[in-house]
């Protein structure tokens, strides 16, 4: 069958390198500890040159692959179900799988000092982490697409539960309970629809492109709808299936955060946007008032809690939850400049929260404490941490010039043509997270000490690693063409029929 | 389905033929030998019998390997050997071969170390693969009753240990009970068909449709259904279950999880699809009902226990219940799920257990969760590979009891019950919640004391590693296994 066009089985590797490397750090697991460090990061910036590498193949279509795929792999693998090893990356697959590498390593730099203990398996469930993600986001079976979806919850189960803080161990096992229950019933419908598929047409296949077009019964087709709307609603998480992601962003450690924000929460996106919407157009688009309501509820509820959260990782927490709800807008409006504005704002929010946490992180190893309250001054004391804090609660808060406006301009022009009502709702959304924000960075920076902490400023690592977040969502916010551009296909193709 | 009528690919079908049942002879003949042998050793050479017993297992595994697709007949038609329950006789010895494996470190730490436990599993075993082969209602129940005798020796075999003796006793009572049922229903069901071979019901009754008005037969199906639940320990005939499988033996309670349950339902299985198919409409109705009830009452019960193994008796409830979702949509997948999740189960339950024994001191000591506080840690190796078979039973990929659960459920939405897939996967995402407590304590709580213990005996090592290749192997790449069920089912 179909190899990409030199053959090179990149998005294999892709998938398995980081694993690879993480298993590496077995043999020297108790010995040599200066190897780990050196080694999880080398495994990290390798996945990120591989990455980077795929960029220029986008140039020339894969052969025997579907439309818009320009690296392709497909090798059988359980003949008896009919499921198949086939992997595909187009232009939206290649910024998150670009996105993943990046952040993994934010994520493996930012817990650099703080995890002194059992360092090894740290770094080996991150990497395990990141190969899960990059299959979610390069499968094209939907078999193959359920098994790496699985596989993430394990090793960030393990990063909350062992190096997480406060009630870790609840999270843990909320994180985990709350995304298995709604994958096990899109699991259900993945089988359901392949029964249909296969009594229909004798070809018993998981394979994305051979179940699109799959005539179902409407309603039969909204059940199997609502069962992957609810598995992706549950990761995105959209009102009001978010409750597990404030403790369980609360309560992970730095790393885990990032990963969390940065990356878990896209595969929810990702997976409506890959499969949700193909599989079930009509489906689809009739339960698109549903998720535009979901969307902007939670864009406003939470932007309204925020504001009210004293922990500041809680306070990022929910405005995450907003910005997705801003995500879930574009999606559910499904028109080319909504749809481009919502993938977009998937990267500029993996970017910058990643950074908010990242940030966080620092100033809650600096001082042990992550209340807003207990800090004041801290631009006095640490200049240069404050400045880039300021650049990314700016960058979060949608300041225009930075990344998040472009995709929060995109979202709302491209949504505002299917409804008004939920365009205007979410203008507001675009205030709210500034009230907060600037409440926090006052009181933060530039508020009267009120204890006194003593607040290293960044060291040469951290700055290095601030500034070229800092530079990317001042790229994305001025120049955001690239980008766009090689959303363009994938975004037309995916959108064929609503343009 | 016309069974009385052997194609004529079955060899010999009336008379003796010793050839359909030889692993039974072969296991049967080594199981006495071994008794013999035990008189002439001594205590500390007791191990010699479990390599011997290994070895008599090895061999036999290669006299069913060797029948495989060459169905035989014997003995006027009460026995065949067909796939069906070769693929079954397989799953036994598996079960047997992993126990042994892990009952001498057990007998030794115990202070019982008595050579009998080797012959009366093999004993187990023979009657286990009699009931799979058994195509006579009477060979069945002699198949069980081999069984069970063997078992009721077996849950109170540490006789200086009260909770195994309370084991024996009650297992024993109410497995008497229990055969009572079965046997009453065999019995009801002989009166109004008049034959107790199963293709021979089947084609009465196809015959002589009157009869299923007959409450008689209606009767005698309930009660076998009964007497059947018991044995697979399906809810509300489960209540043996968690204090025999806390009380018997580590060794005897991985055993007994396994591979009688799957010795219950090949002759459940065979029974009533193969003897009853003009009742099916009846009896699904039935299994649905035991299956929620099984899954639900194992699961949630699991939820609040503080004993390991009592917490594993009560999964095994629920996990007879995922099974009788696939046995309830009766057809092609899923039977072929049943044949294909007992085999997994048999790997991940007695890997667990395995650990189980490791970390247990004498007197059944040290078996709370809360005694795995810090495991996973102090032991990364023992602990990677009980997460392994934790993941495996909650149902989490790669591991075998994923692919077994997919093809459970698959079978169960193909057949339309929808309901009872979503209240299998609800069941098994509630499940997950114990599986990760110990997870929890084996690798986010500080451990409370320090950890020592017999060191990790070679033939238990051995166990990890079967157990652990037996889950990742067939939930990587389960195309072989998955074929082989699929041409083990009765249809």
């Amino acid at each position: 069958m179909g190899y990409d066009m030199t053959g090179f089985p990149f998005l294999t590797i892709l998938i398995f390198l980081p694993l690879a490397t993480g298993l590496c750090l077995l043999p020297v697991w108790n010995c040599r500890p200066d190897l780990w460090r050196p080694v999880a990061l080398a495994g990290a910036i390798a996945e990120l040159g591989v990455a980077c590498l795929c960029w220029p193949a986008a140039a020339a279509p894969a052969k025997g692959a579907p439309a818009g795929f320009f690296l392709f792999e497909d090798y059988p693998w359980i003949a008896e179900f009919g499921i198949r090893y086939t992997l595909g990356m187009d232009g939206l697959s290649l910024l998150l799988v670009i996105l993943t590498a990046f952040v993994t390593l934010i994520a493996m730099l930012a817990s650099w000092r703080p995890v002194i203990d059992r360092v090894p398996l740290h770094y080996l469930l991150i990497l395990a982490m990141e190969s899960g993600i990059m299959g979610v986001f390069l499968s094209l079976d939907l078999f193959l697409f359920y098994l790496f979806w699985e596989l993430m919850l394990i090793p960030m189960f393990f990063l909350i539960g062992i190096w997480g803080h406060g009630r870790r161990i609840y999270s843990a096992i909320k994180f985990f309970l709350f995304t298995l229950a709604g994958s096990l019933l899109m699991l259900l419908a993945i089988i359901t629809l392949y029964l249909i598929h296969g009594s229909q047409t004798g070809v018993y296949t998981f394979s994305l492109y051979g179940l699109i077009g799959t005539v179902v019964p409407h309603s039969t087709a909204l059940w199997l709808y609502g069962a992957f709307l609810l598995a992706f609603a549950i990761k995105f998480p959209l009102f009001p299936l978010h409750t597990w992601l404030p403790d369980a962003h609360t309560d992970a450690p730095t790393a885990g955060s990032v990963i969390l924000a940065g990356l878990l929460l896209k595969t929810g996106a990702y997976g409506l946007v890959r499969f949700g919407y193909p599989l079930f157009p009509a489906a689809a688009a009739t339960l698109s008032p549903l998720l535009m309501v979901m969307a902007v509820t939670g864009i406003l509820y939470a932007s309204w809690i925020a504001f009210a959260q004293s922990d500041m990782k809680r306070l990022v927490a929910y405005s995450s939850v907003g910005h997705m709800g801003f995500v879930a807008l574009g999606i559910a409006a499904w028109t080319p400049v909504a749809l481009s504005g919502a993938i977009l704002q998937m990267v500029n929010h993996g970017i910058t929260t990643s950074a908010m946490f990242a940030m966080i992180g620092m100033l809650d190893e600096r001082t042990g404490t992550r209340e807003i309250d207990a800090y004041g001054n801290v631009w006095g004391k640490a200049p240069r941490l404050s400045f880039f804090f300021l650049f990314f609660a700016m960058a979060s808060a949608g300041l225009p010039g930075l990344n998040n406006f472009v995709g929060e301009f995109l979202i709302l022009t491209g949504s505002f043509k299917v409804s008004h009502l939920a365009v205007a709702l979410a203008g507001i959304g675009v205030i709210l997270p500034l009230v907060y924000t600037v409440r926090l960075i006052q009181e933060l920076l530039f508020q009267e000490e009120r204890r006194p902490l003593i607040i290293p400023d960044l060291t040469v690592t951290e700055c290095g690693m601030v500034v070229v977040m800092a530079c990317l969502d001042l790229y994305i916010g001025l120049h955001p063409g690239p980008l766009l551009d090689m959303l363009h296909s994938p975004v037309a193709i995916l959108t064929g029929g609503a343009g | 389905m016309d069974m009385l009528q052997f194609p004529a690919n079955i060899a010999a079908a009336a008379g003796v033929n010793f050839a359909a049942i030889m692993p039974e002879v072969i296991l049967s003949v080594i199981a006495m030998a071994l008794l013999l042998v035990n008189v002439f050793i001594n205590s500390e050479q007791k191990a010699y019998l479990g390599y011997l017993s290994l070895i008599g297992i090895v061999v036999t595994f290669f006299s069913v390997v060797s029948g495989w697709g060459a169905p035989q007949s014997g003995f006027n038609n009460s026995v065949l050997q067909d796939n069906f329950s070769l693929f079954f006789k397989g799953t036994f010895l598996v079960s047997a071969f992993l126990t042994i494996l892990i009952t001498d470190q057990y007998l030794k730490r115990e202070e019982c170390n008595w050579g009998e436990i080797y012959p009366l599993i093999l004993f187990a075993t023979v009657g286990m693969m009699l009931m799979a082969s058994g195509t006579d209602l009477m060979t069945i129940f002699l198949g069980l009753e081999v069984l069970s005798v063997s078992l009721y020796v077996l849950a109170g075999f540490n006789r200086a240990n009260l909770k195994s003796n309370e084991a024996g006793l009650k297992y024993f009572l109410l497995g008497a009970f229990s055969t009572g049922f079965l046997l009453y229903g065999m019995a009801l069901i002989y009166g109004s068909t008049g034959t107790t071979r199963v293709a021979a019901i089947a084609s009465y009754i196809s015959q002589n449709g009157m009869v299923l008005s007959n409450p008689m037969l209606v009767a005698g199906m309930l009660l076998m259904a009964v007497g059947f639940s018991f044995k697979i320990a399906a809810a509300p005939f489960h209540m043996w279950t968690p204090d025999v499988y806390e009380g018997a033996p580590t060794p005897m309670t991985a055993f007994m999880s396994v591979g009688p349950k799957a010795a219950g339902f090949a002759a459940f299985l065979r029974v009533f699809i193969v003897a009853l198919p003009a009742m099916k409409a009846d009896w699904s109705e039935l299994l649905w009902v035991l299956a929620v009830l099984t899954m639900t009452v194992g699961n949630i019960t699991a939820l609040k226990q503080t004993n390991i193994k009592r917490m594993l008796a009560y999964s095994s409830i629920a996990h007879a219940g995922y099974v009788l979702v696939g046995f309830t949509a009766g057809n092609a997948v899923g039977t072929a799920g049943v044949l294909f999740y007992m085999l997994s189960y048999a790997f991940m339950n007695i890997g667990a257990f395995a650990i189980i024994v490791l970390v247990g001191r004498k007197g059944e000591e040290n078996n709370n969760v809360s005694d795995y506080a810090g495991f996973g840690f102090k032991h990364p190796v023992l602990g990677m590979c009980m997460s392994i078979f934790l993941f495996s039973l909650a149902g989490i990929p790669p591991a075998a009891g994923f692919i077994g659960k997919f093809y459970l459920f698959s079978g169960a939405i193909q057949a339309g019950y929808v309901w009872l897939a979503i209240i299998g996967v609800l069941n098994s995402a509630a499940s997950v919640y114990y599986y990760l407590r110990v997870m929890v304590f084996m690798y986010m709580k500080d451990p409370t004391e320090e950890f020592d213990w017999l060191a990790v005996s070679p033939s238990l090592a051995l166990c990890l590693l079967l157990s652990v290749a037996g889950v990742l192997i067939p939930g990587i790449v389960p195309g072989t296994l998955l074929d082989l069920a699929q041409k083990a089912i009765l249809m």
